[in-house]
């Protein structure tokens, strides 16, 4: 068996721990982030305020006057030694997307890039299962894991001032979608009516660190309906 | 969802969490705050919304927490009760029902009716009083407490509004002319108070902020902590809610200036290849992809929130244990001006 080095403890403000498994993208690496992260959630330590998974880092916010540095690197010592628990494998969310065209204005250079034909590009984009490595940059933004080395593609040179919120895109080898408007450099390979943040539910966001995630083609008939749908 | 402290004890009351709940309260209906013009940049804020950021939703919140605090003991509010802040150039407000306020903060030239008004005490109003502004003498944000706070809905936990979200507050953004925000009614009298003089604070045009180093201190070179912690810094005109962008003596990177990204906390002390130092405050991103060199105490990140473009920062390092002090000190603060302030008094 591969031993597991041990993570970091570091100092982030008087109010912020940080547990940092490693520094680069890598899925062993957020698997013991995601392991730490439910642990904490099923057994909270008293004192702490809440977490946020990152790719290689847990941040572990706590108030200071209920509970001090030591005491809770032990705690979590004490927590994050335990075997990961296989948990309970989620259903992947399935993410219905239009590919290409004017929803997706870089597909056709993500196949180029890459040396493969448009369909196989679609094609294998949706035939992985993919992992929500963390959520960050804009509310409900999802940083995917798991995309296929023979789609990965850098990111556009100069970004985009504006990317129409449900757009799926590529960046290196992660995928993404955005769950609003804004401006963004990846390469914009399709789009979903879905919307991943919603202010006006009740569940605003809809992905969650950890969770397991797909992507479903639909034609742009079905896109409309559903975004018909959405706005419901 | 939990509160800031974890403690429960200072969110937001949820006496009025439905709308609906204000047909129980025939007066409430007239009881609002009109808004006559917006001014530059007046949200609802509170102490923020803690427990979302692993979902990408900033915490927002005060920029000034101590005064927010301050302004809602006064009134005899919860401390972490919804106020109004007012950026710079501020708001004329007309007050539709009689109520209580309190301003603390930034000393925007505040006037009742024409005539000033006391900041860091209660002010009496009757209906149809209107609160305006003058210029900005000290400081950036002003904070209006209300008695018995806005009768607006709690998104996730909190009344605060972060417009990249467009989530909480009144509508998610700013207020706009036209607006009204529903208080709680309030005839009665109760005892005004006033802030002891310890307690007011005056913002001048220099911040000494205090900082613990790191989380990714190890990206930087000796020669960038000698110039970090010797120099002044100066706040850009395109700082904001989500940040203070300083310009002074470049900060350099041992390596590259790009980390993968993990979580980042108010106050941590980003450097971008630029080398030019950001504060980030209450409407940052929750995670980023630029070491931090440190990360600015809390109480000293409600100074910076009065901070205008062209005031000067300067850092100093402090230990872990000592920020723990005085953190423990801040709080113990509010405890103190509590038990003495004219609301917790008894009828």
């Amino acid at each position: 068996m591969k031993s597991l080095r041990a993570p970091r403890y570091l100092v982030a403000g008087e109010k912020g721990l940080v547990v940092e498994f490693g520094s680069r993208i890598d899925r062993e690496i957020n698997a013991r982030v995601q392991t730490l992260y439910r642990s904490l959630g099923r057994e909270p330590i008293p004192g702490v305020v809440e977490t946020v998974p990152t790719f290689r880092s847990l941040l572990v916010s706590y108030d200071p006057l209920l509970i001090g540095f030591d005491e809770l690197v032990s705690r979590i010592q004490a927590v994050e030694t335990r075997p990961p628990n296989a948990g309970q494998a989620k259903e992947p969310v399935v993410i219905s997307t239009v590919y290409g065209g004017q929803f997706g204005p870089d597909l056709e250079f993500v196949a180029r890039h890459n040396g493969i034909s448009v369909e196989e590009a679609i094609s294998l984009h949706v035939t992985a299962v993919y992992l929500v490595y963390m959520i960050g940059f804009a509310p409900g933004f999802p940083y995917l894991g798991g995309l296929p080395g023979k789609i990965a593609t850098p990111r556009l040179q100069a970004p985009r001032t504006r990317v129409p919120a449900g757009s799926v895109g590529i960046a290196g080898e992660q995928t993404g979608v955005y769950p609003v408007d804004s401006p963004g450099g990846w390469q914009l390979i399709g789009r979903t009516p879905l919307k991943l943040y919603d202010p006006g539910r009740e569940n605003p966001v809809l992905l969650e660190p950890g969770d397991s995630v797909r992507f479903e083609r639909i034609d742009e008939a079905k896109f409309w309906e559903l975004k018909k749908k959405e706005e419901r | 969802m939990k509160d800031e402290e974890g403690t429960g004890k200072e969110s937001g009351s949820d006496e009025f969490l439905h709308p609906s709940s204000f047909i129980l309260h025939p007066f409430s209906v007239m009881a609002s705050i009109r808004v006559l013009s917006p001014g530059m940049m007046t949200t609802v804020q509170d102490l923020g919304r803690f427990g979302c950021q692993r979902l990408g939703i900033s915490p927002a919140g005060a920029m000034d927490a101590y005064s927010l605090r301050l302004a809602n003991l006064l009134v005899g509010n919860a401390a972490g009760e919804a106020c109004l802040e007012i950026t710079l150039l501020g708001p004329r407000l007309e007050f539709t029902a009689p109520t209580v306020f309190a301003l603390t903060g930034a000393d925007l030239s505040p006037a009742l009716n024409g005539l000033a008004v006391e900041m860091w005490a209660t002010v009496p109003v009757e209906r149809g009083d209107v609160l305006s502004f003058g210029g900005a003498r000290s400081g950036c944000r002003t904070y209006l407490a209300c008695r018995g706070g806005f009768l607006i809905p709690p998104v996730m936990g909190s009344k605060s509004t972060l417009t990249r979200a467009t989530l909480g507050g009144l509508d998610g953004g700013p207020l706009k002319a036209g607006d009204e925000l529903p208080i709680a009614p309030s005839p009665e009298r109760r005892p005004s108070g006033r802030a002891p003089s310890a307690y007011r604070r005056q913002f001048g045009q220099s911040v000494i902020a205090r900082m613990i180093l790191g989380p990714q201190d190890e990206c930087f070179t000796r020669e960038t902590f000698r110039l970090l912690l010797g120099s002044s810094f100066t706040v850009n005109r395109n700082s904001d809610r989500m940040g203070l962008r300083l310009s002074g003596p470049r900060l350099r990177h041992r390596g590259s200036a790009d980390i993968v990204s993990d979580a980042v906390v108010t106050g941590a002390v980003q450097v971008p290849g630029d080398g030019n130092p950001i504060i980030l405050t209450a409407d940052r991103p929750t995670t980023g992809g630029y070491p931090k060199i440190g990360v600015v105490i809390t109480p000293d990140v409600d100074l910076l929130g009065q901070a205008k473009p062209g005031d000067e920062v300067r850092f100093t390092a402090v230990s872990l244990e000592q920020a723990h002090q005085v953190y423990r000190q801040y709080m113990e603060g509010f405890d103190r001006f509590a038990a003495v302030s004219p609301g917790n008094q008894p009828d």
